[in-house]
């Protein structure tokens, strides 16, 4: 489903994020991405999401080289994915409904439809109750799972985490996880990234490690 | 299709919406892009009226042959036989002094004026229509008949008409140098108002675009506010000529009665406002277009 294939990414500047970084990723699989803060964590998520462009080797998502895609064709491989992001990304003009809202907007869906997969995805992160308010209001874990209703909206195959326990309390942290592993039954795969050891400890799903951009064995 | 309809007029709304934000701010942008339309549309609509006023005095062109004052009858019956057996001339008509002054009594209102002078102050005249009515031969048709005996003047009295003709040229070339430079503020104007809507709504268009939007979703709601945006300017340079032209046409009226005429300003025509219309939707939909596609191609992946 993800394919890495000697992946060299140096931004401007001559900082090397990534060396020579080669792995795959199978349909449906659950798989961790941890490393220390630097290590290139949230720079390998990008390069999925062609965010950012690898400066060698291939990217493949679904046998796509996303690496070389066109400006235009961009759209439609995000909108297969779902993304959550290191820092929320949310609006904060507008309700936690109509947040989730967006990528249905986006995409071009029936107005009636849409409502109803966006009460099921605040159903599915237990936010159903506060689908009025703004996100302004909601605490860090309730915006962190904010964050992943409006990933899930759209039922991407693939979903992407960047650090999505990270300021977050044990308690929450094993909540969002928990969110996560019902995905994983359902089939999705996903990635996520994070350096939190103690969420790693109770899993036996596979372990990526980055080291100063390089994966270790 | 009634879903679409919705649709549609929920975007129309938005976008009314987004331009009123701010009243105060919103109705000033549209007054300058409407100050700034009416200036080379109404000058349009005053060339358009000038050019009407040359078509109802030079309907055809026709040659004033004025005879000394003291020319003998014989000599006007000659003259007379000679223009009319002339191959270039399709018709004289012979205007006698008499009858001149009698006319000018009648049709300017200066009899008093006339009623004391002590001699009837015209000539003789004939008046020459000629078969061609090109600047050229009338040109040529003018001086032959100038050399003629007892022939004192021969007056084309075309020649003003070609002149303002000339004028109208120079007028319509002025306006449409006018229209271009202001046609390149109103971009400039919607460029920057653009420019800063983007600017607070810079994330939004960030998350947008990470979440699978394509560029014409993010340009869309800007691109119809700048053709909205536009078109109200449109409107209100429209209402500004039409006032305008009103006021003025009230001012005209003594001043046409003087001169005996029956002359009104007319205002843009329905296809000129449409026009006019559309053509500022247009360039407001074009100075949207430029920052979106600018600030877009900037945040494109390296």
């Amino acid at each position: 489903m993800i394919s890495f294939n000697q992946v060299h990414k140096r931004y401007p500047g001559g900082y090397e994020a990534l060396k020579n970084v080669s792995f795959d990723i199978a349909e449906g699989e659950m798989v961790f991405l941890t490393g220390h803060s630097g290590a290139g964590k949230s720079t390998l998520l990008k390069l999925i999401a062609a965010i950012e462009r690898p400066n060698s080797g291939s990217v493949l998502v679904n046998n796509q080289n996303v690496g070389v895609l066109k400006g235009g064709a961009l759209p439609y491989l995000r909108r297969n994915l779902g993304i959550i992001f290191q820092d929320h990304k949310l609006l904060f003009d507008r309700s936690v409904f109509d947040n989730v809202l967006l990528p249905l907007q986006i995409c071009g869906f029936d107005h009636r439809e849409s409502g109803k997969r966006v009460r099921a995805a605040l159903d599915k992160v237990g936010l159903l109750k506060r689908e009025k308010a703004n996100p302004v209001a909601l605490s860090g874990g309730e915006q962190q799972r904010l964050c992943i209703a409006r990933a899930i909206v759209n039922r991407p195959s693939i979903l992407l985490a960047d650090e999505p326990t990270g300021n977050l309390d044990a308690a929450y942290a094993q909540e969002i996880m928990a969110i996560f592993k019902s995905f994983h039954q359902v089939g999705a795969t996903l990635l996520i990234s994070t350096h939190d050891e103690s969420v790693l400890q109770d899993t036996d799903v596979r372990v990526l490690l980055l080291k100063h951009g390089e994966l270790q064995k | 299709m009634s879903n679409a309809f919705n649709q549609y007029t929920g975007t129309l709304r938005n976008v009314l919406r987004r331009i009123f934000a701010s009243p105060l701010a919103g109705t000033l942008n549209i007054l300058v892009i409407g100050i700034a339309l009416s200036l080379p549309a109404g000058m349009y609509v005053l060339l358009k009226n000038a050019q009407i006023l040359v078509a109802q005095f030079s309907g055809t062109p026709q040659i004033s042959l004025f005879l000394g004052v003291d020319t003998k009858t014989d000599d006007v019956d000659n003259l007379h036989k000679q223009l009319a057996q002339h191959p270039a001339i399709a018709r004289v008509e012979f205007v006698a002094r008499a009858q001149a002054l009698e006319q000018l009594k009648q049709s300017t209102g200066l009899s008093d004026v006339i009623g004391g002078l002590s001699q009837n102050p015209l000539p003789d005249a004939f008046i020459v229509h000629s078969r061609q009515s090109d600047a050229q031969s009338l040109g040529k048709l003018r001086l032959e008949l100038a050399k003629l005996p007892n022939v004192e003047q021969a007056q084309l009295d075309s020649d003003w008409a070609y002149k303002l003709e000339a004028l109208l040229k120079f007028g319509r070339l002025a306006v449409l140098i006018l229209a271009s430079l202001l046609s390149l503020a109103l971009i400039a104007i919607t460029f920057n108002i653009i420019r800063l809507q983007i600017l607070t709504q810079r994330d939004e268009i960030e998350i947008a675009k990470l979440i699978g939007a394509t560029n014409g979703f993010i340009r869309r709601p800007f691109l119809y506010f700048g053709a909205m945006q536009g078109l109200l300017g449109g409107v209100m340079a429209w209402l500004i000529v039409a006032a305008s032209m009103l006021l003025l046409n009230h001012q005209l009226s003594p001043l046409a009665q003087l001169y005996a005429s029956q002359f009104t300003l007319r205002t843009l025509s329905l296809g000129d406002g449409v026009s006019l219309l559309l053509f500022s939707a247009y360039l407001g939909w074009l100075g949207a277009w430029l920052p979106v596609a600018r600030y877009l191609s900037q945040i494109e992946p390296r």
